[in-house]
């Protein structure tokens, strides 16, 4: 049971996580507005399932893409800029740092504004399946296939097509992939922009198996940073990993005191970056 | 030239302003409001978060997340010892504690490079949230707690006593050596480690210092609160605002958090219980333009102004020397 439900958090956990190491990873922008991303993904689906009716899936078909393009024009117009100005790869780091708080205050009122503070949800596949001795939603288990298979298939476009091909030497060296042919002013929009279009698709699952408001952006990003810092910053299979793993240490600790999750999670954390800030499966470039 | 002879005083003037400064900010309870004394306070307390922040996150490029969480921490110290001990030693134990916090906090993450600390920074903050909310209900037995009451005027020189000895601080610690050896740091940490600088020793002790101004702020703010639970002490806020406040007024100067915490303390109070949201809105808007196009803040643009009006002064002049020889 503990293990059955940490895999269904942790499906979320680990999608939410490949788009923040992506765009940490490539992009090299530690996006403190990514759960905002998520939270924008999961009310634009509402509100095209509420207001128009349509199919979920038919939603994120609309609003996956639409994070994306939003993803993609930040970063050419702001990120891009101060990566161009910048004297040094630190600087950059920090400057994008900032401008991403600037971009979790825009995003996270905007949403207020538009959609209000309250909590919404709407019905979708709620008939009851039993797997081992308990009760699981039908929502929360095809959020977890849906999850899966587009971690898989993710991991697959980033290893075996060329775009993917670029996307990895460009989180090697952006100068030398750039020397090599690869288009970078085209590869890290598009990095940032796969990493919204990421947290848009997890927002889509949260829709779809819990209640969404405008105010639950925070908590996936912080969640997000645990799970790539877990993972190692920037290693996309460890955070998919990472995500898992995070989801099943919160049911284990929820098992015996609901209260101290949050706790454990930052416990965990901090004494991740302390011992081993590579994460567990990144290398140490220290 | 009148202007030379001006310049020639300039530090005279200088100082002859900030007296002028002090003598409305110490006389001002006598004939200001009480509401415009909560407003006051409310600049102070902004002014000590954002200059303590940017005395250490400013030259040495480590970017602190944690103002919140020794902020957070005073509150509860001075809310604590505040009903039973007279309220200026209760705002000494909240500076004594953070610094304590800040040194053990400083000593085993401070070896932490960049991007890192900035994340664990946020961490921590998250963690004391947690640990204390689940402390007070399990030990404590109920969430949140009443403040004793204090006058708003104490509050308000208590926080004027905080804010000059910040300044006076940020001052002093910008022109020694070790403001010296933080901007080596911040230039290029390896290269200062082998010019001899104890970059650790450097980092962890002025780390500890700027925390004890954050940690007396929240102690003598306790009271006007009124009620304090870990989300209302430990809010993220008083993490993000001081960071936005410094990158907006600048850091070249001594005097750009100052600008940018007073700009920003008096909007907020007038806006933000107005129009929260297209308050907040505006201000993301503003610290994005301010980032892309204003990197060295308002100051930046004073600086930037007074070198382009200095040049076409002598370019104009120039221009009518040619034309004196033609």
């Amino acid at each position: 049971m503990i293990a059955i439900s940490g895999l269904l958090t942790g499906s979320i956990y680990a999608l939410v996580s490949m788009g923040l190491s992506l765009q940490y990873g490539v992009a090299r922008v530690l996006n403190i507005a990514h759960g905002e991303f998520i939270m924008l993904g999961a009310l634009i689906v509402w509100s095209l399932v509420i207001s128009l009716g349509i199919h979920p899936l038919l939603a994120v078909a609309i609003s996956g893409p639409l994070l994306f393009g939003i993803g993609f024009l930040l970063y050419r117009t702001i990120f891009t800029s101060l990566k161009n100005r910048a004297p040094s790869p630190a600087a950059v780091e920090g400057n994008s740092l900032l401008a991403a708080f600037g971009l979790y205050f825009i995003i996270m009122n905007v949403a207020l504004l538009n959609w209000g503070s309250l909590s919404r949800s709407y019905p979708f596949l709620e008939s009851v399946v039993w797997l081992g001795g308990t009760a699981f939603r039908l929502n929360r288990l095809v959020a977890l296939a849906i999850a899966i298979v587009a971690g898989v298939a993710f991991f697959l476009f980033l290893t075996r097509s060329r775009p993917g091909k670029a996307i990895r030497a460009a989180a090697q060296d952006p100068a030398t992939a750039g020397l090599m042919g690869v288009n970078i002013n085209w590869v890290l929009p598009l990095c940032f922009g796969l990493g919204a279009f990421l947290a848009g698709l997890a927002g889509f699952l949260l829709s779809m198996s819990t209640t969404v408001n405008a105010l639950m952006g925070l908590r996936y990003t912080i969640i997000a940073l645990i799970v790539v810092v877990l993972g190692g910053l920037g290693s996309i299979p460890g955070s998919f990993i990472g995500g898992f793993i995070l989801g099943i240490v919160g049911s284990i600790v929820n098992y015996f005191e609901p209260t101290l999750v949050l706790p454990a999670f930052y416990a965990l954390f901090m004494l991740l970056i302390l011992i081993r800030p590579a994460g567990i499966f990144g290398q140490s470039k220290q | 030239m009148d202007i030379t002879r001006l310049f020639a005083h300039r530090n005279l003037l200088v100082v002859g302003f900030l007296i002028l400064i002090l003598i409305f900010l110490t006389t001002f309870p006598l004939y200001g409001g009480s509401y415009y004394i909560l407003v006051l306070t409310t600049i102070l307390m902004y002014i000590v978060l954002t200059v303590s922040w940017a005395m250490f996150s400013g030259p040495t490029g480590y970017m602190s997340l944690a103002p919140a969480a020794f902020f957070g921490v005073g509150i509860y110290i001075g809310a604590i010892l505040g009903a039973k001990l007279p309220l200026l030693v209760a705002v000494a134990a909240g500076g004594l504690g953070c610094f304590i916090l800040a040194l053990l906090i400083g000593m085993v993450t401070l070896r932490l490079k960049g991007i890192y600390f900035a994340i664990f920074t946020f961490g921590l903050l998250m963690f004391l949230t947690e640990i204390i909310l689940y402390l007070e209900i399990h030990i404590g037995g109920s969430r949140g707690r009443h403040v004793f009451p204090a006058s708003d005027e104490a509050v308000f020189y208590i926080m004027l006593g905080i804010c000059v000895a910040t300044l006076l601080t940020a001052y002093f610690i910008r022109r020694s050596r070790l403001g010296l050896a933080m901007q080596s740091i911040g230039g290029n940490e390896e290269a200062a480690a082998h010019m001899g600088i104890d970059t650790t020793r450097v980092k962890v002790f002025t780390f500890a210092i700027s925390a004890i101004f954050m940690g007396a702020a929240g102690a003598i703010m306790a009271p006007s609160l009124i009620y304090i639970d870990p989300y209302i002490a430990f809010n993220m806020r008083y993490s993000f605002m001081p960071v936005l406040m410094a990158v907006f007024g600048g850091m070249g100067q001594f005097y750009g958090p100052v600008l940018g915490a007073a700009v920003f303390a008096y909007t907020e109070r007038i806006l933000r219980i107005q129009y929260p949201y297209h308050y907040m809105l505006t201000f993301g808007i503003i610290l994005i333009l301010v980032i892309v196009f204003l990197p060295g803040g308002l100051v930046g643009l004073i600086q930037k102004l007074q070198k382009t009006r200095l040049i076409s002064k002598l370019w104009n002049r120039g221009k009518e020397e040619e034309h004196a020889n033609t």
